[in-house]
């Protein structure tokens, strides 16, 4: 392993154990030594990898954004219609807010919930983009197919990801009274149906 | 004794006069018809009269071919036009297609598709003419063609220089960059801000209103029309007419996939647009939104 790829495995270690304290106690409550402590190194040498805990905030949208992205992709690459790709993309999400929890919590609960902290560097879509453009991506395949209904893109995409932010912003309250994979096959179809041609 | 100039020939098939006209707006186009003998042209003194040509009787080094092709129809004084062309391609040192209708088809394709092609090219296939003239072809096309297009291809030929051609015969200097390379509005494209409506100075044509620029190949905003301007300089879309596919129906309107264009800018990945786009509409640079010129009353 070269020495770059040793550091790059360091940096996303950091990032990890910083997104499960972040989204369990909150952004503010986290402090670098917390982190340098789960992680059993120096707070000084943290700091070779992060200037500043804000910094290492908008680090880690950005590489949860990528990783929901790749996911999203894989679907993208498919033949499938837009409607399986719809379901494909409903099960990722949730699969994901299951057995990675604090990817999507972090999202909900410390990028939506802390906007000063990425006011500077992480403006608009600029830090969640690897997300983002894959759903593009998705609505244009959609719509060149002729199986998906042209319309704003913010009101489908609201729609889309509003609806499946909820579900899991639910489950982590306690209030879903079924586990979140129950919910697929219903939301996949509710969100079909709202956006088919 | 003066040395034997180029002898040019200038045929006209299915058109409109389009390319004949404005190449009649060369501000040089005496001193660049002097290095030639004019066999030919549908406007121009010229040794020959059209009989002569349509009788296969007049001499041609250089073929400049103007509107489409019918294999059958196309008759003047009671000869089939493709004949007559096709008897001069083989004469000829060099054939160039000048417009879009002799080089892919173009508008008049439009009347008859199945039967109406450009000489070498139907669109973007090539006919059965492209192989065995393709040794000695250069396309121009453009709708009209750019004057200044004309007579660099016709002087790299008298001065005996090779042209550096793509794959569909056409100038790498005239078509290896596209209409978006130095359009004025390029800052507005960068920054993904829209223009307000025609005619305006600021803001870019892509995103609303139909420009084509970014995925045409052409050099309308680096050799300006009229030594001046440009369609989309002036706030007109280009309408993509250098491109096999021209006319599209819908010109002043961008087809868009939930707000995303359905066409991309030339050889630049969807995914690489689509992010570089995410992150330019997350800022807003005031310079962009205001009027360049503000006028007291």
């Amino acid at each position: 392993m070269t020495a770059t790829e040793k550091k790059e495995r360091k940096r996303e270690s950091i990032m990890q154990a910083s997104l499960q304290l972040f989204s369990l106690h909150g952004f503010h409550k986290t402090t670098i030594p917390d982190i340098a402590k789960k992680l059993g190194m120096s707070v000084g040498n943290l700091y070779n990898y992060f200037s500043s805990k804000d910094i290492l905030a908008q680090e880690i949208i950005k590489y949860t954004s990528e990783v929901l992205g790749a996911k999203i992709r894989e679907v993208n690459e498919t033949d499938l219609s837009a409607q399986e790709k719809i379901r494909r993309i409903v099960e990722v999400y949730f699969v994901m807010s299951k057995e990675k929890p604090e990817m999507i919590e972090y999202f909900l609960r410390v990028y939506l919930s802390n906007r000063e902290v990425f006011s500077e560097g992480c403006e608009g879509m600029t830090c969640v983009s690897g997300f983002i453009t894959e759903i593009m991506i998705f609505f244009d395949d959609g719509v060149a197919s002729g199986e998906l209904r042209d319309q704003d893109f913010f009101s489908a995409f609201g729609l889309f990801m509003g609806y499946l932010g909820g579900m899991v912003f639910l489950k982590g309250e306690g209030v879903l009274p079924q586990e979140i994979e129950y919910y697929i096959d219903d939301i996949s179809r509710n969100i079909y149906n709202a956006l088919k041609a | 004794m003066e040395a034997l100039k180029p002898r040019l020939l200038w045929l006209q098939s299915i058109t409109c006069n389009g390319n004949t006209h404005s190449f009649l707006n060369h501000p040089d186009l005496f001193s660049i018809l002097s290095h030639f003998e004019l066999v030919y042209h549908p406007v121009l003194e010229s040794s020959c009269m059209l009989h002569e040509v349509l009788a296969r009787k007049a001499p041609c080094d250089i073929l400049i071919l103007e509107g489409a092709f019918s294999e059958q129809g196309m008759v003047k004084e009671g000869v089939e036009i493709l004949d007559v062309a096709l008897y001069y391609a083989n004469v000829a040192e060099h054939i160039v297609t000048a417009g879009t209708c002799a080089t892919f088809g173009g508008i008049f394709k439009g009347y008859d598709p199945d039967a109406i092609s450009g000489f070498a090219f139907d669109e973007e296939r090539q006919t059965a003419r492209f192989e065995r003239f393709s040794p000695k072809l250069i396309s121009l096309p453009g709708c009209p063609i750019h004057p200044k297009w004309l007579s660099y291809v016709l002087m790299m030929i008298v001065q005996g220089r090779s042209i550096p051609l793509d794959a569909m015969c056409r100038p790498q200097e005239l078509y290896n960059i596209t209409v978006h390379t130095g359009c004025s509005r390029n800052e507005y494209f960068e920054w993904k801000v829209d223009t307000k409506g025609f005619g305006l100075k600021e803001g870019c044509l892509f995103y609303e209103l139909g420009c084509q620029g970014p995925y045409t190949r052409g050099s309308c905003n680096k050799i300006l029309w009229n030594d001046t301007s440009s369609k989309t300089v002036v706030g007109t879309p280009c309408f993509g007419c250098t491109e096999p596919t021209f006319p599209k129906a819908v010109l002043f309107e961008t087809k868009t996939h939930m707000g995303i264009p359905a066409s991309m800018p030339l050889g630049v990945p969807r995914r690489a647009y689509l992010t570089a786009t995410g992150v330019a509409k997350s800022f807003k640079i005031k310079r962009f939104e205001e009027r360049i010129i503000t006028y007291e009353d």
